[in-house]
């Protein structure tokens, strides 16, 4: 086991640039996930640190050692891929052995790993399958046995539940984690889906275009969101974003005219903002903002509120089940604790007082 | 199908099989003919007429062309040129084939271009300056001068086909048996290679069929009677008067032999591996 260390990592195709900078402490037997849209950098950045992409600038170190010009074999390493990358010609015992066996390692010794990890996943009947004879769950177990068999100081996954159902999906990533934390083995986990970053990690690195947009536990970025980016790409469904000016003592003027306190009681009057209010903390109320529904989703344990209000669609989650109905005029309203201001700008959070 | 009486079935299916046949009957009747031929006596190779199979059958011209021709020395020249141009040749064409699949340098696109390029080349255009080029440097006359040129000439077709063989085998299994603990290369020989056979077997047989069966080059390379392939030892039983039909088909038969073995043994292999090379997954 290994902390790992990115110092000024970046990477770049001609003039296009893949990461800059990247900056990141990641603790001994942490669980990191790294989010972000498709194309911002992040599996570029975890295949940087298996030694499968060279970075054009910067430092990678696990543990103590700089590894940049180590070679993937001798980084100690496994890695999950998304397509599971099972070798097709082996069956599940050769696949799962296949690092020990290259490692020169005793027959007992391998024969011990291999009986430990494939009990840990359920696959002890299934060693002398091939992959083809494999569900898609069972290769993703796989592919995971194959990766611990190793121990190895790191645990790199590239989206390795993308190509599972929904349902299995949820199951794999409760089993992820639980295995995790068993073993207690740093990783690092790239994701395009914010809830398995939500629900997996001790701390997300959320990237976009190449550049760290925020780094925290996934409730501090939910609550408290660095930017604009951070706050839409967290939480689903996504946050509402209106647009408005500051006048006096935190108040923000609307562009129907209306205004609505906020907690941000520094801003000078005049400042262009943009005003974030997550799903849940829209409330329907006497008085405020004035909307009229669109759409009714009910989802059981809450009800999702379509409404249109200043010119857009606003997203308003009920814990309570409604009797409103499409086209029915109602008033909005959030309480100012609830509402996250950000500098329009450039899309930063104001801090709250 | 659905709406279709019971008749209307029966009659659809029997037309089915009357097309599939007439097809098959059609591919395989010359190779029937050359058989029936070389069965045939030659005395009444011209009395009987057009019959489907003559009165009378034997093995004579069987043995003639075993015991009074060179024919055992022309198959046994084929057989050499033909193996080892399509070792050779698959051996090449996999390096290139992984080369092309895998990496990326300087003028890849333009080695792809001069390779497509040389297909494009009727071979009687170059013909004259290949016989040129191969007498001042000794190799006329010689199997070694058709193993040359035969390779020269399959060498771009195979490449692409190992190319989209390797194109079928994901990047991954590669990173991941690196990551596992393998160099490029051992990767390359304990993942890559044992997928890759397939493949190479389709590569093979491809070659193989091609230098079997090739004429011109040799026709125009070869003048020794020790150093002919059986598809040139074929035209000497055109003799200035007359031709040999019986022993010229029982030749022929006899050479189809060693490739129809080779399907056999590669068919399986041979559509696992075209498919596998089409579509990727």
């Amino acid at each position: 086991m290994a902390s790992v260390t990115l110092r000024n990592v970046s990477k770049s195709f001609g003039s296009v640039h893949v990461l800059s900078g990247i900056n990141l402490e990641i603790a001994d037997g942490e669980f990191v996930v790294l989010v972000g849209p498709s194309g911002c950098g992040k599996s570029t950045l975890l295949r940087s640190i298996a030694g499968l992409e060279e970075v054009s600038a910067g430092d990678i170190m696990i543990g103590v050692r700089r590894v940049n010009d180590v070679a993937p074999r001798d980084r100690d390493i496994a890695m999950v891929f998304q397509s599971y990358a099972l070798y097709p010609h082996m069956n599940v015992e050769d696949n799962m052995s296949f690092s020990l066996k290259l490692r020169k390692e005793s027959v007992s010794k391998i024969g011990t790993r291999v009986n430990q990890a494939s009990g840990t996943l359920g696959l002890g009947a299934l060693l002398e399958r091939l992959p083809k004879q494999l569900s898609g769950g069972q290769r993703q177990r796989v592919a995971m046995g194959r990766a611990i068999v190793r121990d190895p100081k790191v645990f790199l996954f590239d989206e390795p539940l993308s190509n599972l159902d929904a349902k299995l999906r949820a199951q794999m990533r409760t089993e992820i984690k639980a295995l995790q934390q068993s073993l207690g083995t740093t990783s690092i986990y790239v994701t395009h889906d914010q809830i398995e970053a939500m629900t997996m990690a001790n701390r997300i690195v959320v990237l976009n275009e190449g550049v760290i947009q925020q780094v925290g536990a996934p409730l501090e970025l939910y609550d408290k969101p660095a930017n604009t980016f951070v706050a839409g790409f967290i939480g689903s469904p996504t946050m509402n974003f209106i647009e408005g000016v500051a006048g006096a003592k935190g108040e923000v003027k609307l562009a129907d005219g209306s205004s609505i306190a906020t907690g941000a009681t520094s801003l000078k009057p005049g400042h262009e903002v943009t005003l974030g209010i997550r799903p849940e903390h829209l409330q329907l109320s006497g008085k405020g903002l004035r909307g009229e529904v669109q759409v009714i989703e009910p989802l059981g344990m809450t009800t999702q509120i379509a409404v249109k209000a200043l010119g857009q669609q606003l997203t308003l989650m009920a814990m309570e089940r409604t009797a409103l109905s499409p086209g029915q005029p109602v008033h909005l309203s959030a309480s100012s604790k609830h509402i996250h201001v950000f500098d329009r700008a450039n899309g930063r959070r104001f801090a709250l007082t | 199908m659905v709406g279709q009486s019971r008749v209307q079935r029966a009659l659809s299916k029997i037309g089915f099989y009357a097309a599939i046949g007439a097809y098959v009957l059609f591919a395989i009747f010359p190779i029937y003919w050359t058989v029936k031929i070389s069965v045939t006596p030659t005395r009444l190779l011209y009395t009987e007429g057009i019959k489907l199979w003559p009165s009378a059958m034997t093995m004579e011209n069987y043995s003639a062309v075993l015991s009074a021709t060179d024919f055992p020395r022309y198959f046994l020249n084929s057989l050499i040129v033909s193996i080892s141009t399509s070792l050779i040749v698959t051996a090449i064409a996999s390096l290139a084939g992984y080369a092309l699949s895998r990496f990326q340098f300087r003028g890849k696109a333009v080695v792809s271009l001069l390779l497509l390029l040389t297909q494009t080349f009727p071979l009687v255009m170059v013909i004259p300056p290949i016989f040129r080029i191969m007498g001042s440097i000794g190799l006329t006359d010689n199997l070694y001068g058709l193993i040359v040129i035969y390779t020269a000439f399959n060498i771009a077709f195979a490449t692409f086909l190992m190319q989209s063989f390797f194109d079928g085998i994901p990047k991954e299994l590669e990173e991941a048996a690196m990551i596992d603990g393998c160099t490029r290369s051992t990767a390359l020989r304990r993942i890559v290679l044992p997928l890759t056979l397939p493949g190479m077997g389709a590569t093979i047989s491809f070659v193989f069929t091609a230098a079997w069966s090739e004429l011109l080059f040799a026709l125009m390379l070869i003048n020794s009677e020790s150093q002919k392939t059986f598809s040139v030892g074929l035209l000497t039983f055109i003799g200035k008067f007359a031709v040999d039909w019986g022993q010229m088909m029982a030749a022929s038969v006899m050479a189809l032999i060693p490739v129809c073995i080779f399907f056999a043994f590669l068919q399986r292999y041979l559509v696992t591996g075209l498919t596998a090379g089409a579509v990727k997954g």
